[in-house]
């Protein structure tokens, strides 16, 4: 409760240091809105439903390219940790792409795709893909050696092994990584988004901007904070304590 | 004592260990002929295992191992840490292959992991994302046998090791006797023809450990299964063993073979076993000396 109660006198303090700001009229109000304006604006939003719409067009994108990523970066992933020819080659060009901010395959995506749905998918894969990898490696790596042998001397193998085994066995690694991968898409998501009306909560934002009206693209800008905390508070966070309550808490024995 | 039900398939050779019928009078039926030359269950036919360590040297793990064990049989391997004695398990379960020479079963060449042969690993490798009874449940599931006959068995073999109750239970809430006895009810529940067991005790007290030599004695008996079981403590040896196969320090050998012909039921502090143990373990100490030397350099451990 104590933590409840600091917790609430920092964002009170913070939202007041705002309209307080907002009060002196430094800057012209559109340019620094007051919180005022941008309640109003979310309510406005959400009450000619043009929010619940760019909600639901942005989360089918991140659906549809977050689910590729998770595909293509546990078959990579687990490649590369299986197969030492692979991990030389390839694990080192997966390494050095995924320092590549993913807005840097927006031209590229243009270019292949035009303004379309598929541009914006590519670039979310992109955003997403190579830590989705990368962890799945890792995960694939850590987890215990025992589990593969149990398996095959049980009578898996091949793709029975892999998803009775050596998938579930490897998901208390792989978790955070799928996180990150989460929290990457939704980023490359947004900034692609911003190119074309796209409907989604980037554009927006771009709408914002273009209506030089700053308190749509705070609130827009809330609602993205609001929605990435939402999924990684419930989704990721109840899938680690399920993971907790079945594995118990000391993992890998 | 609860009736157990019938288990499903597999060959029932409890008949053919008459000694063994004597405490378990419920399950031998009849006593069949013993055949004169009988085809060895599991051969091993002169078989080494050398590899690379980190400093690229090769090491001669297992060398020129003939060995051979017959259908029902409880075999003990005992021999000093690092002697080999796992690794042969996992070449007898087809998950490494040897250097050279090979693995006969039923004399059928063994190249790969199947389910006739069944390893209980030293950590068990029970999966922690499955319940007990989907534990016990997986090999069934991957040899695509029926949800039916998959639950009437899980059902029959956690009956068996005593985990009735605990079928919707995760591993970690298991003491570590009771995870022992769910590893021992999904390798069972395969109905595997060889059940190696890899020092599978060798972590639990001494109560616990008493107890699951009692049971793996009766299930052993009830099930007719061969039992290759590999452990350093020549009590255990030989107070669960029709033979026990001693290896000597690396490369590991077979030293001596020696035949337990005591009568059953026994006890760990029987003092025939003791006895017998004791003449096995002057012969181990050897080995167990030579790999004190080995570990610690040339500082005398005598």
């Amino acid at each position: 409760m104590k933590k409840f109660a600091r917790r609430t006198l920092f964002y009170s303090l913070l939202i007041g240091i705002w309209f307080l700001l907002a009060k002196l009229k430094i800057w012209p109000p559109y340019v620094f809105p007051d919180p005022k304006g941008v309640v109003e604006n979310m309510w406005a939003g959400f009450a000619d439903h043009s929010f619940w719409i760019a909600i639901g067009v942005s989360m089918k994108r991140m659906l549809e390219g977050y689910a590729i990523s998770v595909v293509l970066g546990m078959i990579l992933g687990f490649g590369v940790a299986s197969s030492k020819f692979l991990e030389e080659t390839m694990g080192g060009l997966l390494v050095s792409l995924q320092s590549l901010p993913s807005i840097c395959w927006l031209p590229l995506a243009v270019l292949w795709f035009g303004l379309t749905e598929k541009a914006i998918l590519f670039v979310v894969v992109m955003g997403s893909l190579l830590s989705v990898t990368i962890a799945m490696e890792d995960g694939r790596k850590q987890m215990p050696k025992i589990f593969g042998m149990a398996g095959r001397n049980l009578g898996a193998r091949g793709f029975k092994l892999f998803w009775y085994v050596l998938l579930p066995a490897s998901l208390p690694y792989i978790v955070s990584g799928l996180k990150q991968g989460w929290a990457f898409a939704w980023r490359s998501l947004i900034s692609g988004e911003m190119i074309f009306v796209s409907l989604g909560l980037g554009q927006l934002l771009m709408m914002g901007r273009d209506l030089n009206d700053m308190s749509q693209v705070i609130a827009v800008m809330i609602l993205i904070i609001g929605i990435g905390y939402i999924v990684d508070g419930l989704v990721f966070k109840t899938i680690e304590r399920r993971l907790q309550h079945k594995w118990g808490l000391a993992l890998g024995t | 004592m609860t009736t157990a039900p019938q288990p499903f398939s597999g060959n029932h050779r409890s008949a053919l260990r008459a000694g063994v019928s004597r405490f378990k009078p419920g399950v031998a039926a009849t006593v069949l002929p013993m055949p004169l030359h009988e085809t060895p269950k599991v051969s091993l036919c002169d078989i080494s295992l050398s590899y690379k360590t980190e400093s690229g040297e090769r090491l001669l793990a297992l060398d020129r191992i003939d060995l051979k064990v017959k259908p029902g049989e409880f075999l003990c391997i005992v021999g000093p840490s690092g002697c080999g004695k796992s690794t042969l398990l996992h070449l007898i379960a087809g998950l490494h292959q040897p250097t050279s020479g090979h693995v006969l079963v039923d004399n059928n060449l063994v190249a790969k992991p199947g389910t006739d042969r069944i390893l209980i690993f030293q950590e068990l490798g029970l999966f922690p994302w499955l319940k007990v009874g989907e534990n016990v449940e997986f090999g069934m599931k991957m040899k695509g046998i029926s949800k039916a006959e998959r639950n009437e068995r899980v059902d029959y073999y956690l009956h068996l090791v005593h985990l009735a109750q605990f079928r919707n239970s995760y591993t970690h809430q298991l003491s570590g006797g009771m995870r022992q006895r769910v590893a021992l009810a999904r390798a069972l529940a395969t109905e595997p023809d060889v059940l190696l067991m890899d020092e599978p005790f060798a972590a639990l007290d001494a109560q616990t450990r008493d107890l699951l030599h009692d049971e793996l004695e009766r299930i052993w008996a009830e099930t007719g299964r061969t039992i290759i079981f590999v452990t350093h403590n020549v009590r255990e040896a030989v107070r669960l063993g029709d033979r026990v196969a001693l290896f000597s320090f690396r490369p590991g050998r077979i030293k001596e073979d020696f035949q337990i012909d005591l009568p059953r039921p026994r006890h760990l502090e029987d003092v025939t076993v003791a006895k017998t143990a004791a003449e096995i373990l002057s012969s181990l100490r050897e080995e167990i000396n030579k790999s004190l030397e080995e570990q610690y350099g040339h500082e005398k451990v005598r």
